[in-house]
């Protein structure tokens, strides 16, 4: 199937006729065959880029993307939209900036417009702790050639003009580390645009279809078949990329995750005129902050201390949440909150992703991406389809492995730097 | 100044004070009652806004919270300026000062309009198909202009200086919504004793009855009844929130509710939480507006509101209307404008036949009534002037109603997890069942008419007997909004979102392109997503996309509803928390000495603690060279209150610290500590402090000052959860001890007098002992530590007689050179040591060994926290990055600097935790973590340098100084 090109051309050809002629932007078939090489269980963003680089960079046809719900509608849908790359560790760093460089020419790769607008993410540091940890990361990344640099507190204001930097706040801000290539991206359109460009090239992407059970034989127990709610799906390569649903679909193949899944918020205000210019994250206060292209101010809140399914978490964490808000930029506090939702979040012990093969043959896991998983959507797929492709791991992808809570070698972001993802 | 569309009289407004507001710079006249926009519809003002993406010309759509169009920037002063406010539940005050947004020069004539004339190129999702380059044109060029034309109102540029509260409560019932439902609910629960809350969004309590003066109640003519209702709950101490609006539905009936105080002086809003036992929901329902041409224009608006307008506020908001009637309540709307003096053009009926009684009725009115027919569009340019039927016709008229059926407000009984489900009689999703305790009562179970609404409310509420009566209503009926919207896909400017211009053409466009989930139609069209949160849009977009899909409306789905229910103000959220309130500072019993004394302080965790205590012309580093020596050459006093505190009392203590803490505990004899290492399970440092035991049943565990709830936290999840047959009681005490810190060679000289039952000489209270006795009188636990290298003590004492203690020592010791120091001196004082601070040479992936405390683990333990994980082969690897100490050759490199092998590495082997100027040895030291470290002895390695070149470092012991321990121990 071809996929016809979206250009402003192709509108105003469309506008001379009432839009009449546009066709679906993804093939829909109501239910999946009976056969596919290799089968994705997750239609979110790194679900959908997974099959779109299966089958874009490594020639692979029959591919199915199985979905339970609608697609991009868990994380990928729920975010906050911030990316970067200023991970502290060398093999994080590696996998983030891959994404990253993905990012920038992902809009014309998938001819779909994700919006990537590298704004600037900006980390406030409000104590000496703070200072020590980014300062830390800023050699880091310098060191890997991932760009962040230390800018003072008159540097912050010049770069966020709404931050407050006096210094009697009740968490002054002593400085900041800036990642300039990172911004946001427009969430939705990264599962639609993936969706598209895997349609075209053969993808079959089914939605409403839980998998409902993993089928295994031969003396390996190699993966043979999903049992799905629209039935039976032969395949030899099961690639589960289900976020914060992954340690239920493992469960199936009687593996038992190191996840723990939680709910996350986030909000958004009301729309308002451009006033905020780029991402602003204070690990300290609690506020990670940036301004949709809509206008509105989109907020991201915390986790429920208690694990859960549910994707609704409680008031006092939105509560909490425009406390720091609004401390940290008082002119706000006039604003309104417009809708808060939940996404379900899936969490490692060392709140790194798990990217890779797994004791059962043939099965594949991508998952644990925690609060953080946006920005590496592009990396992860490609990473991941790589590894589904060759049977072993990308390179990127290795130190990601599922082994490392045995072996002990773990990748911890978020100890080493008190840092949210 | 007169207001041409007032009524003669009736109305809830008081018309004997005015009230002068201003919009858009000219002055209008209101009263008590009034909202801004009954107001404004008064003086025939309906052009109030701009939509968002085309900037149409938009005027009053709704007479309530679902209003997405007239949409205003309120300004009561410097930092009080509030965008998207809607005029339709703005209650008018004296001086309001509202101005129109989103247009550009003027209302009128909104430069911005423009795209509006290219709206044939920017339909739904238009954006995804191009401004994908040339070249990074996306973000320098597009992405501006599109936030620019985006965005409604303007931030508010200043610092809110209003003050906002929180109340917690609780109830046995929760009535939410004072219409007839709600009270009657009310009315039941509070007669049989219940505790009660009745809230409501409107400034007014009542609800529909407010619009229906001429209604019969109990006997009572329906306003009389009212008062009467609303006296009874005041006496049965209901209490009563109008202007409160409840927006959230959380877990165990948690619902927070956002009040509007009306009392300037009190706080500009209130959020409360109550937490109920039952909660009725009395929410109402949302009449549908219709789609077809110009369906936008100002004077085209929904029939219910325009009734409302009469009947509540005494305005017309037109001379001659036609009414746009699918539903039986465009009629009755029709029939109370006429009586209320406004003539009525026509009725046109989308359906064939029209139910005979209402027929009848109009045909008796004098109305004529076009049955088949609906309105092909609109004319006029930012006024409505008329309309051309589907039949062709063409009527006059300054007023264009819609009746498109109702939508029952099921969004709090959906957020409390209820589920719903599809009426077909009804044409709308009602509330099923659902986990909570909650019933719903009226209309927003679809129950229109009166006597319905009062029967189950009184039931709802717990009542017995009977219900206030009313006459019971007839059974109304519509066309269904599936049909009702057919053909609209064709009709250009058919607006179902008003606010985010979505037109019935977008949503088909929408599923044309496959978004066949209703979620994705709404995020691909953003139907639904303005500030209305589609209350209005949602069920027409439904039915649109139902029927392009040639489905049921219940085969398509329905989108989640989220909280809250209606924009709510950041500040009320956030409440009192701001400023000295947010995060309140902890102040240790010293920090008034240290503040009066002009200590620099630092931000550590919730405290501020003193860094250093410069003199009249030093600097921070100068000030901690001096603080330094003097504690190592005479003695220096610390405030190490701010260190967590925990008693660990009970028969299994030692047992619960064995398990807890990698050091064993059970030989440690009474009157002795140790320095203790937590783990997290996954065998990393997490915390470390001394432990001292005052008796074989009793310790006193200290932790890091960042650390103190997180490891309580920690211990009482597993005491509660993992070993829940241990007999241990937690406490946390680290406000109930102030520590004064001596350190230095003259500590003892210093501190032997005050001390009284206790000898501390080197003999009888060696280096880490601790005893309970008196200083200065004072009781007090005294420890002999040291986090300096120095002969040490930290005194124990109640937080109250610290200052007291402090002073007296500073007295005594002063011939010695007792002088304070601060957290910067004692960072490099232990660092000259080599002693690690957990989170500055640990960070959450450093084990004991890496840390060069092997020492400390008890070898002989059987488990503890993070034993398990040790074993694992990556955690034993003699590759692993260990603490090192080294010597900088000249500057003091960065802490968090990288460690290369050589100059131009590009591979880091390790980082710089820690780096000062050492006064002891007269040369910058670090601290860092090397892989292989300990292997590495005498090797020369190098620190990254931002922008320079890197510093030359040898790696070398982390103990800098008095390797022995001599002075420790003296």
């Amino acid at each position: 199937m071809s996929m016809r090109r979206f250009s402003l051309l192709s509108l105003a050809r469309e506008a001379l006729r009432g839009h009449s002629g546009w066709q679906p932007q993804w093939r829909s078939p109501p239910s999946p065959a009976a056969a596919y090489d290799a089968v994705i269980v997750g239609g979110g963003g790194h679900g959908l880029a997974t099959a779109y680089y299966l089958a874009r960079e490594h020639g692979m046809r029959r591919i199915a993307v199985l979905e339970k719900g609608w697609i991009g509608g868990g994380n990928t849908g729920r975010n906050t939209t911030i990316i970067r790359s200023n991970y502290l560790f060398p093999e994080s760093a590696a996998l983030y900036d891959h994404a990253l460089k993905l990012w920038e020419g992902l809009s014309r790769e998938l001819n779909y417009n994700v919006m990537f607008s590298p704004r600037g993410v900006l980390m406030s540091a409000h104590s000496v702790h703070d200072i020590q940890s980014f300062q830390r990361h800023i050699h880091a990344n310098r060191l890997a050639g991932v760009d962040n640099e230390w800018l003072t507190p008159e540097q912050c204001k010049a770069f966020c003009p709404p931050l407050d930097i006096s210094p009697h706040a009740r968490y002054p801000v002593l400085g900041g580390a800036l990642q300039r290539r990172g911004g946001t991206a427009r969430h939705d359109a990264v599962a639609w645009g993936y969706a598209r460009a895997a349609s075209a090239l053969g993808v079959d992407i089914i939605q409403n279809c839980e998998v409902t059970g993993i089928r295994r034989e031969g003396p390996g127990g190699a993966v043979s078949a999903l049992e799905t709610t629209k039935g039976l799906v032969r395949t030899a390569r099961v690639g589960v990329v289900a976020a914060g649903s992954t340690s239920l679909v493992m469960a199936m193949a009687g593996l038992r995750m190191p996840l723990e899944s939680y709910p996350l918020q986030a909000l958004v205000s009301e729309p308002v005129k451009p006033v905020f210019p780029c991402v602003v994250m204070s690990n300290t206060v609690h506020a990670y902050i940036s301004q949709s292209d809509k206008g509105e101010l989109v907020i991201g809140a915390g986790t429920d201390q208690y694990t859960s399914y549910s994707q609704a978490g409680s008031i006092q964490i939105l509560t909490h949440t425009l406390d720091a808000i609004t401390e940290m930029f008082p002119m706000f506090r006039r604003m309104r909150m417009l809708r808060a939702w939940g996404g379900i979040v899936d969490v490692t012990p060392d709140r790194s992703p798990i990217i890779g093969l797994t004791p059962v043959p043939g099965l594949f896991v991508n998952c644990g991406w925690g609060t953080g998983g946006f920005k590496a959507t592009p990396g992860s797929g490609h990473v991941f389809a790589a590894t589904i492709a060759k049977g072993e791991p990308h390179p990127i992808a290795a130190p990601f492995n599922l082994a490392r809570f045995e072996t002990g070698r773990m990748i911890d972001e978020a100890a080493a730097a008190a840092v949210a993802h | 100044m007169s207001a041409p569309f007032r009524t003669h009289q009736g109305g809830r407004p008081d018309r004997a004070r005015t009230l002068r507001f201003t919009f858009d710079g000219r002055t209008y006249d209101g009263h008590p009652g009034d909202t801004l926009a009954s107001a404004l519809l008064a003086h025939g003002v309906h052009l109030t806004g701009r939509s968002f993406k085309y900037h149409r010309p938009r005027g009053i759509l709704s007479a309530g919270p679902e209003e997405p169009n007239a949409l205003v920037e309120l300004d009561a002063g410097p930092g009080r300026r509030e965008p998207n406010s809607r005029a339709t539940m703005v209650p008018l005050r004296d001086g309001l000062l509202a101005r129109s947004q989103n247009r550009w020069p003027s209302l009128a004539w909104d430069a911005g309009a423009l795209t509006g004339a290219a709206a044939a190129l920017l339909p739904a999702g238009f954006y995804y198909k191009t401004f994908m380059g040339p070249g990074r044109a996306w973000e320098k060029l597009y992405e501006p202009l599109i936030r620019r034309m985006a965005g409604l109102g303007r931030a508010p540029a200043e610092a809110d200086p209003d003050r906002y509260a929180q109340r917690y409560a609780h109830c046995d019932v929760l009535v939410v919504g004072a219409g007839p439902a709600g009270l009657a609910a009310a009315l039941a629960a509070a007669r049989g004793g219940a505790r009660v809350i009745l809230c409501d969004e409107q400034m007014e309590m009542g609800g529909s009855l407010l619009s229906q003066p001429g209604t019969r109640i109990a006997g009572l003519p329906g306003w009389e009844w009212l008062e009467v209702a609303l006296a009874e709950l005041r006496a049965l101490k209901v209490r009563l929130l109008p202007r409160t609006t409840a927006f959230s539905y959380g877990l165990q009936n948690m619902v927070s509710l956002a009040e509007l105080p009306e009392r300037a002086e009190g706080p500009r809003e209130r959020l409360w939480m109550v937490r109920a036992a039952r909660v009725v929901l009395a929410t109402g329902a949302i009449e549908r507006p219709l789609p077809f041409s110009g369906n936008d224009r100002p004077g085209v608006m929904l029939a219910d509101a325009a009734r409302v307008y009469a009947l509540r506020y005494g305005v017309l908001a037109g001379h001659r209307a036609a009414v746009l009637a699918a539903h039986d309540s465009g009629y009755e709307a029709a029939f109370a404008l006429q009586a209320a003096g406004m003539e009525i053009a026509a009725i046109l009926d989308p359906r064939a036949a029209p139910p005979a009684d209402l027929l009848a009725e109009a045909t008796g009115r004098g109305i004529r009534v076009l049955a088949g027919q609906g309105v092909a569009r609109s004319l006029g340019g930012r006024r409505v002037t008329g309309l051309i039927s589907t039949g062709g016709e063409r009527i006059g008229c300054d007023l264009l109603l819609m009746a498109g059926g109702w939508t029952p407000s099921v969004h709090l009984f959906s957020q409390a997890r209820g589920a719903l489900r599809w009426d077909a009689a009804r044409d709308a999703y009602l509330p099923d069942t659902a986990p909570e305790a909650v019933l719903c009562a009226g209309a927003c179970q679809g129950s229109y008419g009166l006597g319905a609404c009062l029967a189950e409310g009184h039931a709802a509420g717990g009542g017995h007997g009977a219900a206030p009566g009313a006459q019971p209503g007839r059974e109304p009926s519509g066309m269904p909004t599936a049909q009702a919207v057919a053909g609209a896909a064709k009709a250009p400017m058919a607006f179902v979102d008003f606010q985010n211009d979505v037109q019935a053409k977008d949503i088909a466009l929408a599923v044309r392109e496959g978004f066949r989930s209703i979620e994705h139609v709404k995020r691909y069209t953003t139907n639904g997503m303005a500030t209305d949160q589609g209350k209005t849009s949602n069920m027409v977009g439904l039915a649109i996309a139902a029927a392009t899909l040639g489905q049921e409306i219940p085969a398509v789905g329905l989108t989640r509803y989220r909280h809250p229910v209606t924009p709510t103000g950041f500040g009320g959220l956030a409440g009192r928390h701001r400023g000295d309130l947010f995060e309140p500072i902890r102040r240790a019993p010293l920090h008034g000495w240290a503040e009066a004394e002009g200590a620099l302080f630092e931000p550590v965790a919730q405290w501020r603690r003193a860094r250093a205590f410069p003199r009249a012309g030093e600097d921070l580093h100068a000030a901690v060279l001096r603080e330094c020596r003097a504690v190592r050459q005479a003695a220096g006093i610390f405030d190490a209150s701010t260190l967590g505190k925990i008693e660990v009392v009970g028969p299994d203590a030692a047992e619960f610290l064995e398990r807890l803490y990698v050091n064993p505990w059970k030989k440690l004899a009474p009157g002795r500590c140790r320095y203790g290492i937590m783990l997290r399970e996954d065998g990393f440092v997490t915390d470390d402090g001394v432990v001292g035991r005052m008796a074989a049943d009793r310790f006193h565990v200290t932790t890091t000052t960042g650390g103190a709830a997180r490891v309580l936290h920690m211990m009482e999840d597993y005491l509660q959860t993992e070993f829940p047959e241990l007999r241990v009681w937690l406490t946390s005490t680290t406000e109930q001890w102030a520590v004064i810190a001596l350190q230095g060679p003259k500590a003892r000289t210093i501190l032997e007098p005050f001390v009284e039952g206790l000898d501390i000489s080197a003999a009888s209270f060696p280096h880490m002992s601790v005893a309970a006795c008196r200083v200065m009188g004072i009781p007090a636990r005294l420890f002999r530590v040291s986090f300096t290298g120095e002969l040490g003590f930290e005194v124990n004492v109640a937080p109250d007689q610290a200052p007291a203690l402090w002073r007296a020592l500073m007295r005594a010791g002063a011939p010695h050179g007792l002088t304070p120091y601060g957290t910067e001196a004692m960072h490099v004082l232990r660092a000259e040591k080599g002693y690690i601070i957990v989170s500055q040479e640990t960070d959450g992936t450093v084990t004991p060994d890496d840390a060069g405390l092997s020492w400390a683990v008890g070898k002989a333990k059987r488990d503890f926290v993070g034993k398990r994980s040790l074993a694992r082969p990556e955690m034993r690897r003699r590759d692993r990055p260990q603490l090192v100490g080294l010597l900088p050759r000249g500057t003091v490199p960065q802490e968090g600097a990288q460690i290369l092998a050589s100059p131009g590495a590009r591979m880091a082997e390790g980082h710089v935790t820690s780096a000062y100027w050492s006064p002891a040895l007269d040369r910058p030291i670090a601290l860092g973590l090397l892989a292989g470290g300990r292997e590495r002895m005498g090797q020369t390695v190098y620190a990254t340098v931002m922008g320079g070149a890197p510093i030359a470092m040898e790696v070398t012991d982390p103990v800098f100084l008095d390797k022995a321990g001599e002075r420790v121990n003296a």
